[in-house]
């Protein structure tokens, strides 16, 4: 039902697949993500929606082998089917004329920003982005965002490619320039989306981000994504995952993601002991 | 002879609960044949049957005990599922003490009929032997969606197949049940006997399509567009209620949705065979003296929970849960501490939970709810060691969907309002189950769903008339 249209490895780690979801890529919106099962035996995993196609059913969808779910679903090839795919789910982001927008992605953060960057250029933004990544070849998205966006400011951690540091400290020094800045939107780990909300909050700017915490069943029935902002809980499935990066209390985010690291790596260990055919090969 | 007969209320075998504690397997282990029939037997048959009083599905219980009392168990399964479509469910799980058989006339004398598990016990024969099969008339070529398949929603597709129609159902899940399949451990509601009661109902016809939430994937609109001629809202209340006291949200305190559903539904305990890990702690406490919160405690036990303890702000007698659930916890070990508030979490450096302050109560006046409120009392706080807790404090309405149709109407708190034919504002849209009132019983919903069902077909057989003379 569910079935792969085809997967590319967009740098270590990291994947892009096409999956057919007609209903999901009929209803889509910037901001929304599913809720997918490899197999019957699996997780739910939540995963944001990059694209969506309506005349093909397809959606697209990038993630990082961060487990076990993930790195089977890496496993899986083209004509292979996902157990189950739930969505769209989530708020919308807000899109809307803004005038100078900053989008902001670290890691595998810079392809989920991908959609929120078209929408808002196509209502007339003008839409700096600054990306980064540990390295220059684990850098994704690039090309797609330097095709929609006015400007693209690129960073590494280790320098070897564009600004030597990271997409806070890039964006700090953007922001020093004096430019009226309108809006910012970013994704990414949750300590660079901390960085970026401290840099803004000084400086008033309206800035919301993607919070990323674990999630079970995605439409506000098990409470596991609750998280704090303004001082209240609210749950990341249903009244986020966008929120505004002020009022979001990013400590709780952080400490409730630990949760379940280590039995993760424990079961990512186990399914790389499994000797899994063609998979160890994708990664090294 | 009456006396004799009344007095030998036939007690189920159960597992022994140091078998129990380290397995998911049915705990009720149910009739052997032979009791059955005994207390079919001990049936006075009525003829004002009150214990159909109690009975939100309206079961007509006299005349299937009367048919094991014969041991004619193949016309016993017909008649309960001229009203009843999952008996080998509610057989297990209602809460018959506080409806058929707290109504049955035996209770002045003695121990009233077991109605449940005599319902359960033909249910079972009925599947084992493949005998329970919806009797449908033919198509009448009308066609209705099913939105949440819970109790409610598989009894109006149940009821809807007989009488012809085209049923679709819709299930946000990757597996159909609701709360049967989430929240309700297999220890209680072995998982066969759900998939087995969903399988009648999809030989009967009904199509049950699973990972759709109607109002994201779908809208409800787009429903009415793809033809259907009415839609059934069933999709539970859902909505964990997070209890506000300093400290909930560390890590290792969870909702007892959180925890079931990692248990129940994508069987954590089979980690790591089964993908979702679990964190069972060695100490556990559980909030809540409903049915949710001693399933939970049962389920810590069985995960490996040295100890488990309910906390529960009122007297135990007061404990909404069954009381057979709390005696078969108790024998399992599980600790429980009423006349007890929680006020505060708290936390180790890496804001993982390890005690619950607490506070004892007292006993007051009668509430709103007639049992005496709860005062805590003041410098009464002490610890419960605990690195793992459990919210089972209730439910409120999920408005994932509701805010998708605002045309719907909804009450203060967020439940849909539905008239006394369970119709909700919207036209062609009728409602049931949890998210019409609230948390309930699962045989509560399946009345509701009863009631539903029997008027849709009514609305849509009096609209198919008015058309038929317009068409003229």
């Amino acid at each position: 039902m569910y079935t792969i249209l085809d997967k590319v490895q967009l740098t270590e780690g990291i994947f892009k697949i096409r999956i057919t979801a007609p209903w999901v890529a009929k209803n889509w919106k910037p901001g929304q993500f599913v809720v997918l099962m490899v197999n019957e035996a699996g997780e739910r995993i939540p995963l944001t929606i990059v694209d969506g196609n309506t005349d093909n059913g397809m959606i697209s969808l990038i993630f990082q082998v961060v487990g076990r779910t993930t790195a089977l679903l890496a496993s899986k090839n083209a004509g292979e089917e996902v157990f189950s795919l739930l969505g769209p789910l989530g708020k919308p982001s807000e899109i809307k004329k803004f005038g100078n927008v900053i989008v902001v992605g670290g890691g595998v953060g810079v392809a989920e920003i991908f959609p929120q960057t078209k929408a808002l250029k196509s209502l007339g933004n003008y839409v700096i982005g600054v990306i980064g990544a540990r390295t220059h070849r684990r850098l994704i998205f690039f090309e797609e965002l330097k095709s929609i966006c006015d400007e693209v400011h690129v960073c590494t951690d280790d320098g070897s490619y564009g600004y030597r540091g990271f997409v806070s400290d890039l964006l700090k020094d953007l922001l020093e320039e004096n430019r009226t800045i309108d809006y910012v939107y970013a994704v990414g780990p949750v300590q660079m989306m901390k960085a970026v909300s401290e840099l803004t909050r000084q400086r008033r700017i309206r800035t919301f981000v993607s919070a990323n915490p674990i999630m079970i069943d995605g439409t506000g029935m098990c409470g596991v994504c609750r998280v704090i902002v303004g001082g209240e809980i609210k749950f990341a499935c249903i009244d986020g995952p966008d929120f505004d990066a002020h009022l979001l209390d990013f400590n709780t985010l952080d400490s409730r993601l630990k949760t379940y690291r280590q039995h993760e790596a424990e079961a990512l260990e186990e399914f790389r002991r499994c000797k899994c055919d063609g998979w160890r090969e994708s990664f090294s | 002879m009456d006396g004799e007969k009344v007095s030998a209320r036939q007690a189920p075998k159960l597992l022994p609960p140091e078998e129990r504690v380290r397995t998911f397997r049915e705990v009720n282990l149910g009739y052997t044949e032979e009791q059955a029939k005994k207390e079919a037997s001990r049936c006075l048959q009525c003829p004002k049957a009150y214990c159909m009083t109690g009975c939100p599905a309206n079961v007509k219980i006299p005349q299937f005990v009367n048919e094991i009392r014969k041991g004619d168990y193949k016309r016993a399964i017909e008649i309960i599922c001229e009203t009843n479509s999952l008996p080998a469910i509610t057989g297990r799980i209602c809460q018959v003490e506080m409806q058929c058989e707290k109504a049955c006339i035996l209770n002045k004398k003695a121990a009233p009929i077991s109605i449940g598990l005599l319902e359960r016990f033909v249910a079972d024969v009925a599947l084992k032997k493949g005998w329970k099969k919806l009797t449908c008339k033919p198509s009448n070529g009308r066609k209705v969606a099913v939105v949440g398949s819970g109790p409610a929603g598989l009894t109006v597709a149940g009821d809807l197949i007989k009488l012809g129609y085209e049923v679709k159902v819709f299930e946000a899940f990757h597996k159909p049940g609701g709360v049967l399949v989430y929240g309700i451990p297999a220890f209680r509601l072995p998982k066969d006997v759900i998939e087995k009661e969903i399988k009648t109902l999809e030989e009967a016809g009904v199509k049950i399509f699973k990972n759709v939430f109607v109002g994201k994937t779908i809208t409800l609109s787009e429903l009415f567009e793809e033809g259907y001629d009415a839609i059934f809202i069933g999709i539970g209340a859902g909505a964990p209620i997070i209890l506000n006291i300093p400290g909930v949200n560390l890590n290792g305190v969870y909702t007892a949705n959180e925890f079931l559903v990692r248990s129940v539904l994508m069987n954590a305990y089979l980690f790591p065979k089964y993908d979702t890990p679990i964190d069972v702690g060695r100490k556990v406490v559980i909030i809540g003296g409903g049915n949710t919160a001693v399933d939970s405690a049962r389920v810590a036990v069985r995960l490996g929970a040295e100890e488990v303890t309910i906390v529960y702000r009122r007297s135990e007698e007061d404990m909404p849960a069954r009381r057979e659930e709390i005696l078969r916890a108790k024998e399992e070990g599980v600790k429980v501490l009423p006349l007890v508030s929680p006020v505060k979490f708290i936390g180790d450096v890496d804001k993982h939970v390890t005690k619950l302050e607490t506070l004892r109560n007292q006993l007051t006046t009668i509430d709103s709810t007639g049992r005496p409120t709860p005062i805590p009392i003041k410098g009464s706080n002490f610890f419960i060691d605990a690195d793992m807790a459990i919210l089972a404090i209730g439910q409120k309405a999920n408005k994932l969907f509701t805010q998708t149709v605002p045309e719907i109407k909804l009450d203060r708190d967020g439940y849909i309002v539905v008239d006394y034919g369970a119709k909700t504002s919207l036209d062609r849209v009728w409602a049931g189950g949890d998210i019409i009132g609230g948390t309930a019983t699962v045989i509560q919903a399946i009345g509701d769903g009863k009631r539903a069902a029997s008027n849709m077909d009514k609305t849509l057989r009096e609209k198919h008339a008015i058309d038929m003379v317009t068409y003229r």
